[in-house]
């Protein structure tokens, strides 16, 4: 049972205080766009054996919404961050870089 | 015979005898005893029968590890199957009953599955599958099933409670041996907080029964002395009765602590399930002996080495009179030399190594033992009871040289680390030749959040054997331990503990080595799932290659056990088969837990009144003291009905319905959800998660709208008012509140984070009552207060804050009825004395409360939809002919884009319609309109299904809903809905509003 | 207004530790820009108390304000003087983005206190209840068993424990099941 340190409320909180809310950094597609785009949007998600991007909230908590930077593999945590970003902060794709040199995720790396 | 020595004992208070029963013989046993070593010591060698063939055994071992000994334990609600005798502690008035036989242990007739063993081969109940399926359903079946499970299902509800624990620790310590304690004394001299938790009632492992000396001192008393230090550290905490039962991610680890199980006079709970964190945990859980794989090997009397010497030393029990000792290591000898001490004979050592045994040898035959180098058991004589052993050559094929009479055997196959707790959350293993075991690997423990080793082991855990080398791996592995969890250590003196040489174990895997397959079918690997040699060979030869596919197809460490004695063994022999290298074929996965842990402690204080959190409204208990039938909605138990006296449920919808549209009812609407939505942003805001245009709403009026997730379907529906410029309240359905708010704060901080609006989940700061029917207005204006609730003062689709009598209101004129309705909020610490306030006050109109049943069929009479009805996740408003309720002025909501897309807009998509059977009938629930001809499958085509099916009293018949194809196109067509008996019925298709088409009695 | 009643009237059990309903307690949804002088101005003039740190809570002559997350703060008073509390507020917040909303019936306030109260509480949340770790003015927002709930301690080293109002019976269901007798952990 994996513990995440909730990036608002400054919580080391077991997962029975959180939920899981899927894949990171997803980009909304609205009216107007390609049905390539939306389909993606809607229903393509990054399945990796390894680094990963989530969100997650803290459900039972401060019932802050923020994300996770792991590896599915290892369970390591690289870093939590908050929800108001449209891509990790460097300092966590440096951490993660020093640990899995030449990882990629979607469009970061 | 087994029988108590007048001699050792040393966890016994002799002074204490305690008396218990097995299979209804009364017994006499000691304080300090286990089960196992008090049966022993009465000659009830004879303690279970083996799960497949019914075989009889006795117990093997002395621990955790035991796979023989299972009792029945306890009566009523105290009973529990599987209970292995080793670890029982005796207590006075223990009742116990053997196991998996009929009629009784010693004449059990499914013994005859031993004879037909030939036709119970390894993968027999795979195999089963492939013969003709009549076979499976009319005899394998039935055989497995009689078969099947070996102590009884209780039956009556636990009489125990159980608890969890959450507890947090720098460093966690499992396992109270020496190098347990070591591990622990030196991480909690570096002030760490330190758990340190043993399974037994006892301190110190098998380390006093081993003996020898630390530091110049008796074992004991170094131990002793080690605990005293122990106890004085206020940053440590020593348990006993408490097991490491698993290890899990991120330093997560399950202590399961037995408090009455030895004492169940004791007040309090039976169990506690600590759930730890743990910054760095330490397994000193020790090792277990192997047994050796001889034929007859399982034969009552035959016992580990290690376990005989425990009984002897521990119990003051003996096994037997005379025992042959066989091993092929140099520990055994230590069991021919206490028994020896304890006055009993030992005829021969049988030791499989050509070159023999070390200073522990010398010691032996000095003492006057026997001892034979080189040779092994070809088999054990008896039945029931261990007769002789037939003694050959190790290196041969069995060819008997001797036989020696005796009544017990101690074998003993070398020690393997209990590896359990290290890889369960995927700490590596390595082989290690000169011992013959898997090992830790160090360099490849399990990780952590931080990527770093959390797990580390210590003493025989780690694989040393000898005491010194143990004490001083314990003492590293404490202190590496504290260092892992940021503490500074100041290097301890290295105890120094007293050794012998010993000569090299070699390893024997089968005995004789060239043992022929009538010999093999005879070898025993799994006591308790009844795998021999023969078994493991075979799958082997049918191409299980896998470890895991062989643990499977012949249940070898499949039983309650989890291979403690065999996997070990099995896997030698399978990579003997493959003619591969033992860690070429590797182990079966690690799972928790370490031994089995009892259902309550995983339910904790789960049960009974708490099982699950049931939520109340304000006025919960009226409904309960009035004869309210609850239906769960959600956690929430509402009113279903309020039959009176005899009344059946169908005919007390029918009269809260009738009451409710000829005259006024009441509904407790609490539940309904009720969120806040407020900031310059919140229009902007709300008409995104609505399909309908919710900025335009004028305060002081609302709105009934739809929400949809970003597929387009329908997730909730509910009434929103607006408060004021900046302020809304949306009302959701009962289940939807905690789900829309979240789903609100998903968009908010997700998405648009830059939108000043905030959000507040209110629903259960009101009681919410809704006064429903055409004498509404009278029962609320009787109550007297300022507010105005006449037709010009409170419109319908209006609201109000103001006294309603004496109670702070807010009045919703809004209606799911189709009748006049008022919905009334009030804080919920006056929601009783409002809701008797009203009762009150409608007397003179027969007022009554009308449940949810009454709620549905009056909504259905009106066409009005209901979410997770008429919706499933897969329904977009169109569906619902609800067109209406989408903005078309709208750029973009939640679920606009996807709506547009091919298959949302198809024409094909089924829509809602009503239905009227002919026969005034009511369709079943979930029934299908069927259409010609049938799918691939051979099943009959469909174009629709019933959604919402009620009997209307106002009707006095049955009315529905339902999705088909074609919608409200297909008026006037009449269909088919099947039925449960295969038949159909027909109906009309209708439009779905079956009562005051107009709206004029909402409207008044 | 008409008497107001608490969920469960003022409960009470004595255990190997006392759990008791406190009845009603005047509670304030706050929400809004915690760092701001308009913030920190109407909590002063509501309760007297300053804007709490995270997680933890402070106290004022007319009341006490915990932290709930970094853009919402519960303001508790006494019940009687809650609409005037939200009034101030109210006035205190104008022209700032916040909200501000009474929330006293949605609640329910339990009270556990005697030696044993953290193991208790240990028994039914993931919460590190080590007298270092909890102590009086921290506040902690967690689950009580299978449902949302907050702690914090009081300086007599007792807890409270506020849930939802729906779920009263059932968390003081589960504190009496945890503090019953012959249940002592002896652990903090």
């Amino acid at each position: 049972m994996l513990t995440l340190q909730c990036p608002y409320c400054g919580v080391w909180a077991e997962e029975t205080e959180l939920h899981a809310e899927g894949e990171a950094h997803l980009k909304r597609f609205g009216p107007g766009s390609d049905d390539a785009d939306f389909e993606s949007y809607l229903f393509m998600r990054e399945n990796p054996k390894g680094v990963h991007f989530e969100r997650w909230r803290h459900s039972n908590g401060c019932g802050k919404f923020f994300h996770a930077a792991r590896c599915t593999m290892t369970l390591e945590v690289f870093g939590t961050y908050p929800a108001q970003t449209l891509e990790p902060p460097q300092d966590i794709k440096d951490k993660i870089s020093a640990k899995q040199p030449g990882w990629s995720w979607r469009d970061f790396s | 015979m087994s029988t108590r020595l007048t001699t050792g004992g040393r966890l016994l208070n002799k002074s204490k005898q305690v008396t218990f029963s097995f299979n209804g013989k009364q017994f006499t046993g000691f304080e300090g005893d286990t089960l196992a070593s008090a049966l022993l010591a009465n000659d009830q060698m004879l303690m279970g029968r083996s799960f497949k063939y019914h075989r009889p055994r006795g117990v093997v071992a002395s621990g955790a590890e035991e796979p023989n000994a299972l009792v029945n334990l306890g009566t009523g609600g105290k009973f529990e199957p599987n209970q292995r005798a080793t670890t029982t502690e005796l207590y006075d008035g223990l009742t116990c009953t053997s196991q998996n036989h009929w009629p009784s242990l010693e004449f059990d007739v499914g013994v005859i599955n031993n004879y037909a063993a030939r036709a119970l081969p390894a993968g027999f109940y795979y195999k089963t599958f492939m013969a003709p399926a009549a076979a499976w359903k009319h005899v394998f079946e039935p055989i497995v099933r009689h078969s099947a499970g070996l102590g009884k299902a209780p039956k009556d509800r636990d009489a125990d409670r159980y608890e969890h624990f959450y507890a947090f620790f720098d460093v966690v310590v499992v396992g109270g041996g020496v190098a347990g304690l070591m591990a622990a004394k030196a991480a909690g001299q570096s002030g760490a907080k330190v758990l340190l938790m043993e399974q037994t009632a006892h301190w110190g492992g098998r380390a006093p029964v081993d003996g020898g000396k630390v530091d110049g001192v008796k074992v004991d008393d170094f131990i002793d002395a080690t605990v005293a230090e122990l106890e004085a550290m206020d940053n440590v905490t020593l348990r006993n009765r408490m097991m490491g039962a698993g290890v899990y991610d991120h330093g997560y680890i399950l202590g399961y602590e037995r408090l009455t199980d030895h004492a169940p006079l004791l007040d309090g709970p039976r169990h506690r399930l600590w759930r730890i964190r743990a910054k760095q945990i330490v397994t000193a859980t020790g090792a277990i002996e192997r047994p050796l794989s001889f034929a007859g090997n399982d034969i009552p009397g035959v016992m580990l080495a290690s376990a005989m010497r425990d009984y002897v030393e521990n119990f003051g029990v003996s096994a037997g009179d005379r025992t042959v000792v066989v091993t092929n290591n140099d520990d055994a000898y230590r069991t021919a030399l206490a028994l020896k001490a304890a006055g009993l004979d030992v005829p021969v050592i049988l030791d499989a190594r050509a070159s023999g045994g070390g200073v522990l040898a010398d010691e032996a035959k000095a003492a006057g033992i026997r001892v034979e180098v080189g040779k092994g058991i070809a088999k054990v004589k008896g039945g029931k009871r261990v007769t002789g052993v037939a003694i050959c050559a190790q290196a041969g094929e069995g060819a008997v040289l001797e036989e020696i009479a005796c009544d017990a055997v101690a074998m003993s196959g070398g020690w393997s680390p209990v590896v359990h707790l290290w890889s369960h959350c995927g700490g590596k293993l390595i082989w290690d030749e000169a011992q013959a075991h898997f090992r830790p690997d160090p360099d490849r423990a399990p990780t952590s959040h931080d990527g770093k080793p959390f797990v580390s082991t210590a003493g025989t855990a780690s694989g040393p054997l000898k005491l010194d080398d143990v004490l001083v791996d314990g003492l590293k592995a404490g202190e590496a331990a504290a260092e892992a969890a940021g503490f500074t250590v100041t290097a301890a003196d290295e105890p120094k503990g007293e050794v012998h040489d010993e000569a090299p174990l070699q390893a024997c895997w089968l005995m004789p080595q060239g043992a022929g397959p009538k010999l093999r079918m005879k070898a025993w690997l799994d006591y308790q799932n009844d795998v021999k040699v023969s078994d493991v060979k075979l799958a082997a030869q049918e191409g299980y290659e896998s470890v895991e596919h062989t643990k499977r197809y012949t249940t070898l460490g499949m039983a309650t056990d989890q291979g403690k004695l065999s996997n070990i063994n099995g896997l030698a022999v399978l990579s003997d088969a493959l003619n591969q290298p033992i860690p070429a074929t590797g182990t079966t996965t690690f799972r928790p837990p370490y031994t089995p842990i009892s259902m309550g402690a995983i339910a904790g204080e789960a049960r009974d009144e708490v099982f699950q959190p049931l939520r109340r409204t304000p006025i919960h208990a009226w409904h309960e003291a009035n004869g309210a039938f609850f239906e769960p909605v959600g956690h929430w138990r509402r009113p279903y009905c309020f039959p009176r006296g005899q009344e059946s449920h169908a005919d007390a919808v029918s009269r809260e319905i009738r009451q409710t549209r000829d005259s006024v009812g009441l509904l407790d609407a609490s539940t309904l959800g009720k969120i806040i939505v407020k900031g310059p942003d919140a229009g902007k805001f709300l008409d995104m998660m609505y399909t309908n245009m919710m900025s335009t709403l004028k305060p002081g009026k609302c709105r009934y709208g739809l929400m949809c997730n970003e597929n387009g379907f329908l997730i909730d529906d509910g009434v929103v008012a607006r408060i004021d410029e900046d302020t809304f309240l949306c009302h959701t359905t009962t289940g939807g509140a905690e789900r829309i708010h979240g789903w609100m704060e998903d968009w908010l901080q997700c998405e648009w984070w830059d939108w000043q609006v905030y959000t507040a989940n209110v629903t259960e700061q009101y009681a919410q009552i809704a006064v429903v029917g055409p004498n509404a207005r009278k029962v609320i204006e009787k109550l007297g207060g300022e507010m105005d609730v006449s037709k010009e003062g409170l419109a319908f689709m209006e609201w109000k804050d103001g006294k309603i009598g004496d109670f702070d209101a807010r009045a919703y004129r809004i209606s799911f009825s189709g009748e006049l309705s008022y919905e009334i909020a009030v804080p919920a610490s006056q929601g009783r004395a409002f809701w008797d306030a009203l009762l009150e006050a409608g007397k003179e109109f027969n007022i009554m409360p009308y449940g949810t049943e009454a709620l549905h069929v009056m909504r259905a009479e009106k066409g009005f939809i209901m979410i997770g009805d008429e919706t499933d996740g897969t329904v977009i408003p169109q569906d619902l002919n609800m067109q209406w309720a989408i903005s078309k002025k709208k750029e973009d909501f939640l679920g606009k884009r996807a709506q547009m897309r091919d298959h949302m807009a198809s024409e094909d998509r089924w829509k809602l319609a009503g239905f009227e059977t002919e026969d005034g009938s009511v369709i079943p629930d979930g029934a299908y309109i069927v259409a010609h001809g049938t799918n691939a499958n051979g099943q009959r085509n469909v174009q629709g299904r019933v959604t919402s099916t009620y009997y209307s009293p106002t009707l006095d018949r049955g009315i529905a809903m339902g999705l088909i194809h074609g919608g409200m196109k297909r008026l006037g067509d009449v269909v088919e809905f099947n039925k449960v008996d295969g038949s159909t019925v027909k109906a009309k298709v209708v439009d779905p509003v079956f009562y005051d088409k107009d709206g004029e009695k909402q409207n008044v | 207004m008409s008497e107001a009643v608490s969920a469960l009237d003022g409960a009470t059990f004595e255990g190997f530790a006392k759990v008791e309903e406190t009845g009603l307690r005047g509670m304030i949804t706050v929400r809004g820009d915690l760092a701001s002088k308009e913030m920190s101005a109407a909590i002063k003039a509501a309760t007297g108390a300053a804007v709490p740190a995270q997680r933890k809570v402070t106290s004022g002559d007319k009341g006490a304000v915990a932290w709930m997350s970094p853009d919402e703060l519960l303001v508790v008073v006494d019940y009687a003087s809650v609409n005037e509390t939200v009034a101030t507020m109210t006035d205190g917040l104008k022209g700032s983005h916040a909200l501000v909303a009474n929330v006293s019936d949605a609640r329910a306030v339990f009270r556990v206190s005697g030696d044993s109260s953290r193991d208790v509480l240990a028994k039914l949340a993931p919460v590190d209840f080590a007298r270092d770790a909890f102590g009086a003015g921290d506040i902690r927002r967690s689950r009580i068993a299978q449902v949302p709930a907050a702690v914090w301690g009081n300086e007599d080293g007792s807890f409270e424990v506020i849930c939802f109002r729906s779920v009263a019976q059932y968390v003081f269901d589960v504190l009496k099941v945890s503090a019953q007798p012959g249940g002592d952990v002896g652990f903090h």
